[in-house]
C-alpha cells in the first residue's frame, strides 16, 4: 500500500541525509522522494512515498517528526489532495509511427519538446496512475530513456460547503 | 566478469544451504585462512560452524596475550603533579560567559559556551584538528580528563551523565580519533543519555578531499546519535554548541555530536555573534501529560485486579523515582524493572518483582504474564524484556507513559498512550490512584516469590553470585556499580539488591562490553567520595582496562571486580544450551590481572577460594585509590532463569540444580 507524506524541513546541508539515513535504518521502503523549496527560504518541502500498511505509516510519520530538522510532517491518508509526477520519456519515433504517438500524446495532454529522425520526447505531468498508463501504452514503440521527478503532492482547499460547516 | 575457482575443493552455493553456508563458502572461495572477531549473540550460527568444518578457516580471537611492563610509573607522577599544579590556574582564570564574544577566536567561544552550560569536566584525547581547543583548555576552569583511548573518554562522559544527571561532555580529534567515539555514541543513544561529543574535523577547505585524519564523521554518526552538527563558520559555533546542549538534555535526552573544522577554531570573530537557538521543528514533549489520558489510565489502573507497574530508565532519567514509589505504594502496585530502571523502586520493598525479561526474575515473568493492567513508565518493550512479542502479556491492558511518542505502539499495541514526563505525570496520576482490594493478586504474587527464588549453589568453586551479593551486603547496597556486558552484569542484576537511582551503570540497549571499566571511573568523577565499585567479566573487562591508568593518573578511586572464569561467559552458556556444548571462540585465555594492575599503578589481589571472598571485598573497599580485584569463579556457571529468545516470558529455563 503506497502512503504520500509531506515534510517540510529547515534547509539546511546534511537535512536530506538525516531523513534518507533514517529510512535506511529503520528498514522503510521508499517508492519516491523529492525535495525541493517552498514559499519560506528557510524551509524545503520533501515528498515522500512510502510503501507500507498503516502502522508502518504511523512509524514513519513519528520517526520523521523525532528528527530535529524536521519542521512539520503531513501524511495525505484520508484526505483530499492534489498528486502531480513529471514525466520526461524518449520513445522511438519513425516517420510511419510518429502519427499515432502524437495522437497519444494529445490524448493524455502531454507535450512533445523535442524531435529527431527516429525518436520525440515527450513531457507530461499527472497523477502515477497516468503516466504509468500512459508509459504501458507506449512501451511496444521502444521506449529509449526515461525520467521521472517523483510524487509531489498538496492538500485541496477547503469547499464552500465544508467551510460552512466549521 | 566470472571468477574462476582457484581450488577445486570449494562448492558453489546451492539449495538448501542456510546463510552460514553461504558465507563461509564465499570466505572460502576469496581464500581467507585466518578470521580475527570477537563472539556475541548475532553471528553465534556462524561461530558454531566453524567449530565443525570451516573449510579451512580458523579463528582466533582478537586479543592476543598481554604483555605489559610496570615502567610507567614515573611518568603518570609528573603529570599528577601538573594536574595538581592547574587547578591554581583554574580558581584565576574563571570568566564570564557573558561577556562579549567579539574578537575572540572560536576555541575561546567553545569554552566560553561550555561554562554557559555549566561543565565542570570533560573526557577526552587531543589530536591535530583540536590543537587550538586544547591549547585554550589551558586557560580553561574546567576539569579535563585525559583517556587512554577515545571509546574510554565517551564511556566516562556517559557514566558521568547516568550518575550525575548532568550532560556529559567529550571531545576527540578528526579521523580515527572520532571513529573511535562511535561505539560509545550508541550506547549513550540506545539507553538516552545526555552527552555532548565534539570532534575536531580538518580544514573545511580541506573537507572531502581524503586529507589526513580526515573521516565524514557527521555521516558516520548520524544513524547512532540524537542529532548531529558540522559547524562551518565560526560565528554559527556559539549557537551551536548551545544548540547541541538543549538538544541533548531535553525531551528523550540522548547524544549529540558536533564536528568542528580546526579553521573554525583558530578563525576570529568580528562582531558578535547570534547565540540565539535555531531549531523551528524541535518541539521535545517534557512537562505534563493530557489530564483526560491520565484519568483514563488511573480509571483504568484502579478497577485492575491484577495490575503491574513495568518500570525503564525513563523514570530515572525524568528523577521520577519518589513519584513512582508514592504511586505503588498508594496503589499496592507491584512494580518489576527493566534493566536500566533498577533502583527506580527499592528492591528490598514487598511490592518489588525486582527485574523482568530474559533474565528477569520468574515472579517479575509470571507476574506479567497472568496481569490484567501492565502499566509501562519510561520503558520500550525491548525484545530482551517481552520474549515472544506475541504471546506477551497476554491479557493485559497496556498504559504507556513515555516521553518520546515513538516509542507508542512501537513493538506492542497500546490502549492507553499518555505523552510527557514521566515525573510529571506520576504526580498528576497520584491522587486519582485508588487501592481496592487486591489481596488475591498480591498473594499469588508471594506464592511465586516463594516459588521461583533467584539462587544458586553456594559450594566449590566461587560462585560469581555470592560474590555480588556479599558485596551488595557490605556496601549496605548503596555503592555505584557499573558493569560489563554479559552473565556478570546479569548477576550483578539480580543479586545486589538495588535502592536507589542512578545507582547502576550499566550499557542495556547496546549492550555494549568495555563499559564497566571506564564507566566506574567516569561515574567516580561525578560523585567524589562515593564508593564506586565496576562488576565486571574478564572479556568485558580485558576490552577496556587499560583505562585503570586513567583512574591512577587523576587518582579516583574506583574499584574493579573481575569475575574470571576464562570464558566469553554468556555465549558459552548458549552455545551450552543451544548449540551442543560447542564451545567455539569462547574459551578465554585470561592474564595475571593483578600483576597488570599493579603495573598500572593500582591496588591489586586475587582470589581463588571461597573463604576469601568477604576479606578480599573489605580489603578493596578499604584501599585508597583504584584496586582491581580478581576473582576466579565458576568456570560453567549459568544465569538461570533464562527465557530462550524468542521464547514467551512464562516460558523459563530454570536453575539446573545438579
Amino acid at each position: 500500500m503506497k502512503h504520500v507524506i509531506s515534510a517540510i524541513v529547515q534547509n539546511e546541508p546534511g537535512v536530506l541525509a538525516h531523513v534518507a539515513g533514517m529510512f535506511a535504518a529503520r528498514g522503510y521502503n521508499i517508492d519516491s522522494l523529492v525535495v525541493g523549496r517552498t514559499e519560506d527560504e528557510n524551509l524545503s518541502r520533501m515528498t515522500i512515498v512510502v510503501v507500507g500498511d498503516d502502522r508502518i505509516l504511523e512509524q514513519v510519520r513519528k520517526q520523521l517528526e523525532k528528527l530535529i530538522t524536521t519542521v512539520r510532517v503531513r501524511d495525505f491518508k484520508d484526505i483530499d489532495y492534489v498528486e502531480r509526477d513529471l514525466l520526461l520519456l524518449r520513445v522511438h519515433a519513425p516517420a510511419d509511427k510518429r502519427p499515432e504517438i502524437v495522437a497519444l500524446v494529445d490524448l493524455f495532454r502531454g507535450r512533445i519538446v523535442d524531435v529527431s529522425k527516429s525518436s520525440v520526447m515527450i513531457e507530461m505531468a499527472g497523477p502515477e496512475a497516468k503516466l504509468e498508463a500512459f508509459i504501458d501504452l507506449v512501451k511496444p514503440y521502444g521506449i529509449r530513456e526515461l525520467a521521472r521527478t517523483g510524487v509531489i503532492a498538496m492538500q485541496r482547499g477547503k469547499t464552500n460547503s465544508e467551510k460552512d460547516e466549521k | 566478469m566470472r571468477r574462476t575457482r582457484k581450488q577445486s575443493n570449494i562448492r558453489a552455493p546451492q539449495a538448501g544451504w542456510d546463510g552460514t553456508d553461504v558465507l563461509l563458502a564465499c570466505l572460502a572461495e576469496e581464500n581467507v585462512e585466518v578470521m580475527f572477531g570477537f563472539p556475541g549473540a548475532a553471528i553465534l550460527p556462524v561461530l558454531d560452524r566453524l567449530w565443525f568444518h570451516a573449510e579451512g578457516i580458523t579463528n582466533q580471537t582478537r586479543r592476543k596475550r598481554l604483555a605489559f611492563s610496570g615502567a610507567l610509573s614515573t611518568c603518570y607522577a609528573n603529570s599528577t603533579e601538573r594536574i595538581c599544579g592547574r587547578n591554581d590556574i583554574m580558581s584565576k582564570t574563571k570568566t564570564d560567559a557573558a561577556a562579549s564574544l567579539a574578537g575572540t577566536n572560536g576555541a575561546q567561544v567553545f569554552h566560553r559556551m561550555l561554562q554557559a552550560e555549566g561543565v565542570e569536566t570533560m573526557f577526552g584525547f587531543p589530536g591535530g584538528a583540536v590543537l587550538p581547543i586544547f591549547d585554550e583548555l589551558f586557560e580553561s576552569p574546567i576539569q579535563f580528563v585525559l583517556t587512554r583511548h577515545e571509546q574510554g573518554a565517551t564511556h566516562m562522559a556517559d557514566a558521568y551523565a547516568r550518575s550525575t544527571g548532568k550532560v556529559g561532555v567529550v571531545i576527540a580529534t578528526s579521523g580515527p580519533g572520532a571513529t573511535n567515539i562511535v561505539t560509545g555514541l550508541a550506547t549513550a543513544n540506545m539507553d538516552s543519555i545526555p552527552m555532548v561529543a565534539f570532534t575536531g574535523q580538518v580544514k573545511s577547505t580541506l573537507i572531502g578531499n581524503d586529507a589526513f585524519q580526515e573521516a565524514d564523521v557527521t555521516g558516520v554518526t548520524r544513524p547512532v546519535t540524537k542529532h548531529n552538527f558540522l559547524v562551518r563558520d565560526v560565528k554559527d559555533l556559539g549557537r551551536i554548541v548551545r544548540e547541541a546542549f538543549h538538544i541533548a538534555r531535553t525531551g528523550r535526552p540522548g547524544p549529540v555530536l558536533v564536528d568542528i573544522p580546526v579553521d573554525c577554531t583558530v578563525a576570529k570573530l568580528d562582531s558578535e555573534p547570534d547565540l540565539e537557538p535555531n531549531l523551528p521543528g524541535y518541539k521535545p514533549r517534557g512537562g505534563i501529560g493530557n489530564e483526560r489520558q491520565i484519568r483514563i489510565a488511573a480509571d483504568m489502573i484502579n478497577a485492575a485486579r491484577r495490575p503491574v507497574l513495568y518500570v525503564g530508565g525513563g523514570v530515572i532519567l525524568s528523577g521520577a523515582a519518589e513519584e513512582l514509589t508514592a504511586v505503588a505504594r498508594k496503589g499496592k502496585l507491584p512494580v518489576t524493572t527493566t534493566l536500566l530502571g533498577l533502583g527506580a523502586f527499592d528492591e528490598s520493598d514487598p511490592l518489588s518483582l525486582k527485574m523482568l525479561g530474559m533474565h528477569g526474575t520468574a515472579y517479575a515473568n509470571h507476574a506479567v504474564q497472568q496481569c490484567d493492567c501492565l502499566v509501562s513508565v519510561g520503558a520500550r518493550f525491548d525484545d530482551r524484556v517481552t520474549g515472544d512479542l506475541s504471546k506477551f502479556a497476554p491479557n493485559a491492558k497496556i498504559i504507556h507513559i513515555d516521553i518520546d511518542p515513538s516509542s507508542i505502539s512501537k513493538n506492542v499495541e497500546v490502549d492507553v498512550p499518555v505523552v510527557g514526563d514521566a515525573k510529571a505525570i506520576l504526580a498528576q496520576m497520584l491522587p486519582m490512584i485508588e487501592c481496592p482490594d487486591r489481596s488475591a493478586w498480591l498473594a499469588q504474587i508471594d506464592e511465586w516469590k516463594k516459588k521461583f527464588p533467584l539462587t544458586y549453589k553456594a559450594d566449590g568453586d566461587i560462585r560469581p553470585q555470592e560474590v555480588i551479593e556479599k558485596l551488595g551486603e557490605l556496601t549496605k547496597h548503596d555503592a555505584i556499580v557499573a558493569t560489563g556486558v554479559g552473565q556478570h552484569q546479569m548477576w550483578a542484576a539480580q543479586f545486589y539488591g538495588w535502592k536507589k537511582p542512578r545507582q547502576i551503570i550499566t550499557s542495556g540497549g547496546l549492550g555494549t562490553m568495555g563499559f564497566g571499566c571506564p564507566a566506574a571511573i567516569g561515574a567516580q568523577f561525578g560523585n567524589p567520595g562515593k564508593l564506586v565499585v565496576d562488576i565486571d567479566g574478564d572479556g568485558s573487562f580485558t576490552m577496556t582496562m587499560v583505562e585503570v591508568i586513567t583512574a591512577v593518573q587523576y587518582n579516583q578511586p574506583a574499584k574493579f571486580i573481575v569475575l574470571d572464569n576464562e570464558y566469553l561467559g554468556m555465549v558459552r552458556q548458549w552455545q551450552e544450551l543451544f548449540y551442543g556444548k560447542r564451545y567455539s571462540a569462547t574459551p578465554h585465555a585470561c592474564p595475571e590481572f593483578t600483576e597488570i594492575a599493579k603495573g598500572f599503578g593500582a591496588g591489586a589481589a586475587k582470589i581463588t577460594d571461597r573463604r576469601q571472598v568477604a576479606d578480599a571485598l573489605n580489603e578493596m573497599i578499604r584501599y585508597d585509590g583504584p584496586f582491581v580485584l580478581h576473582v576466579c569463579v565458576a568456570r560453567e556457571e549459568n544465569v538461570f532463569p533464562m527465557v530462550a529468545a524468542g521464547k514467551a516470558l512464562d516460558d523459563m529455563i530454570h536453575s539446573q540444580l545438579i
